[in-house]
């Protein structure tokens, strides 16, 4: 094939300006390279880059301070949005976001998640549910289904011995504090570009203080799930959406 | 009030007050007794209004601390207090503060223990203070206050030090000297820091990456061995200059003394009564009083028992600043100790009796 097309006039996509070059810790097939890049798009597009401040969580994101190239703030297990909550406070013209997965945030940071969220902190929550915890190895998460096996429910969840799942964004969309509340995924690049908009959207409303924002996206974990990138794609559209079903919560933003 | 006057006012609304007058930008706490008029004092001046100073009721003492981390890490003076039962939770935040090296100050205004203990006070939290107190190799600046006139004090004093040393800074106090109200003159007005002034104060401030800069990333993960072990050396090193630069005690009739007490914060202010008790007796008794218990001032001590006969420490514990001033005496004298537990604050002529009873 010839390379005559491949000149600078003819360029249609590039790397985010705000990711590093660094190799990242991901797996093949995560879904968290790909919202990373909308999140560095976003900040670019905005125009924020010398105005925002990220704070990682504990998780497989632990180390998302890597990639962006940003200010960043390395939170305890599930305290981000407590974090977040006083950056974006003392700092009221930033743009403050946290960024966790299910464990994180639906779990051990629970009480920090709604309350920042109730308060109507001008923040974005970034959650990324894959439905286990990927980094300590694949055990159950609050977003675990009914029936998925787990390193830690190996027989499959069972709702007598380990309890539901955890619909948190649901109950997010019923806190006064929320403005917007919404549920993407990152499979495709409709899906990609649904997801851009809504962290456009999330941030924007953080800039014109209308309250708290989350942005859920329904993700994939092929190495914690056991099987390729291709089968966690279809086994998310097929099992996830249903208990996660894709779209706006809650919007009272008024941004188009 | 006026600057330099004279006022009457409880320890815990000194605390409040100074905070608003050092410039301080962000309170963030959670009701717990004994030293709930903190918060319940800043909320009544609204210093929102006045100096800008953020103050805000986290749902617990975890977010709390995470607060002061979050507010910390981004260049601000910010604080927190809690009792007991509360500053154990708050032992996450703190390690991930001193891992991340972010100047926060805290404010234990102590009650007795274990568990949910007593609301009523006691020095029994002083392990957990002077070790550490979360996990991992790592101290945090610990003052103790004997009086509302420190509690106001110290809190600009705990800053500066903090900022200085980039570490965790702790008000060691406790239900005696937080509910107790006594005459104070408050410390002058001094503004809040312009952005300006944090950018040059706090270069490693998480504010924004502006294109003059590579990114400020403040964590206390690092997965390589090596270059943790290179971390916690560099620690290890700034904890060696806050102990060569920042020891503070004082010292009361100790020069013809033939006993020495040791005691802290309100422990202290009843051996004061002790000693002028004991010298109506004729026993030639003096005080040293750590002020600083990290760092603790251990050559000052050794100095000081020089021609002593013997040595009580009074703590209203179970005996853990006597472990300290043991280490430091190291056998030269004899070291006792005296406490009561459970939220009893002893009397002066106990203390009396345990060193007639002890060392004579």
């Amino acid at each position: 094939m010839s390379n005559e097309i491949i000149s600078p006039e003819n360029l249609v996509y590039t790397k985010p300006k705000l990711m590093n070059d660094t190799i990242m810790h991901y797996c093949p097939g995560c879904s968290h390279g790909v919202v990373h890049k909308l999140v560095a798009e976003v900040i670019a597009d905005m125009q924020m880059e010398e105005k925002t401040i990220g704070v990682s969580p504990v998780g497989c994101a632990v180390f998302a301070y890597r990639y962006l190239d940003i200010d960043w703030q390395e939170a305890a297990h599930g305290r981000a949005p407590a974090v977040a909550t006083a950056i974006k406070r003392l700092w009221p013209d930033r743009l403050v976001f946290t960024y966790q997965g299910d464990g994180d945030l639906a779990c051990i940071g629970t009480a920090e998640t709604i309350h920042a969220l109730n308060r109507g902190e001008n923040i974005t929550i970034v959650f990324i549910n894959n439905a286990i915890y990927g980094m300590t190895g694949g055990q159950m998460a609050p977003t675990t289904l009914i029936g998925q096996k787990t390193s830690t429910c190996p027989y499959g969840r069972d709702p007598e011995i380990h309890g539901y799942p955890l619909n948190i964004t649901e109950l997010a969309s019923n806190l006064q504090g929320t403005c917007y509340v919404t549920r993407q995924s990152v499979e495709t690049a409709p899906a990609i570009r649904q997801a851009k908009k809504a962290i456009r959207k999330a941030f924007t409303a953080s800039m014109e203080g209308k309250g708290s924002s989350l942005v859920e996206i329904v993700s994939t974990c092929n190495s914690g799930w056991k099987v390729s990138p291709v089968e966690a794609n279809k086994w998310m559209e097929e099992n996830m959406f249903t208990v996660y079903p894709k779209g706006d919560l809650k919007d009272t933003t008024g941004i188009k | 009030m006026a600057d330099g006057e004279v006022t009457l006012m409880k320890g815990n609304e000194a605390i409040a007050h100074a905070a608003v007058r050092c410039g301080a930008d962000g309170f963030f706490g959670y009701p717990i007794t004994p030293q709930s008029e903190i918060i319940e004092t800043l909320a009544l001046m609204k210093p929102w209004e006045t100096t800008g100073m953020v103050v805000l009721q986290a749902e617990s003492e975890v977010a709390s601390i995470n607060m002061v981390y979050g507010g910390a890490g981004a260049g601000k003076r910010v604080m927190t207090s809690s009792s007991s039962p509360g500053i154990s939770l708050m032992q996450e935040g703190i390690s991930y503060m001193a891992g991340a090296e972010l100047p926060g100050v805290f404010v234990n205004v102590q009650r007795g223990g274990p568990g949910l203990g007593t609301i009523q006070p006691s020095q029994s939290d002083y392990f957990q203070s002077t070790r550490g107190g979360g996990n991992g190799d790592y101290n945090v600046i610990v003052l103790a206050p004997n009086s509302v006139q420190e509690m106001a004090d110290f809190v600009d004093l705990a800053f500066n030090l903090a900022f200085k040393y980039r570490n965790p800074a702790m008000i060691l106090s406790d239900g005696v000297i937080g509910q107790m109200m006594e005459k104070v003159v408050l410390p002058p007005f001094k503004p809040r820091r312009t952005e300006e002034e944090i950018v040059k104060e706090c270069p490693w401030a998480t504010i924004g990456r502006t294109k003059d800069r590579e990114p400020n990333i403040l964590t206390s993960l690092e997965l390589k061995s090596e270059v943790m072990e290179m971390r916690n050396i560099h620690l290890q090193e700034k904890y060696k200059a806050i102990r060569e630069n920042e020891v503070r005690y004082e010292t009361l009739m100790l020069d013809d003394a033939d006993y020495m007490i040791v005691s802290f914060g309100s422990a202290a202010r009843i051996s004061e009564k002790a000693i002028e008790l004991a010298r109506a007796e004729g026993l030639k008794v003096g005080l040293f009083r750590p002020i600083t218990l990290w760092p603790f001032p251990e050559k000052a001590i050794v100095a000081a028992i020089q021609g002593k006969k013997g040595v009580l420490v009074a703590e209203i514990n179970a005996g853990q600043m006597v472990q300290d001033v043991r280490l430091a005496v190291n056998g030269i004298v004899k070291v006792e100790h005296f406490g009561r537990l459970g939220g009893i604050v002893p009397d002066p002529e106990e203390i009396v009796e345990a060193l007639k009873e002890k060392l004579l």
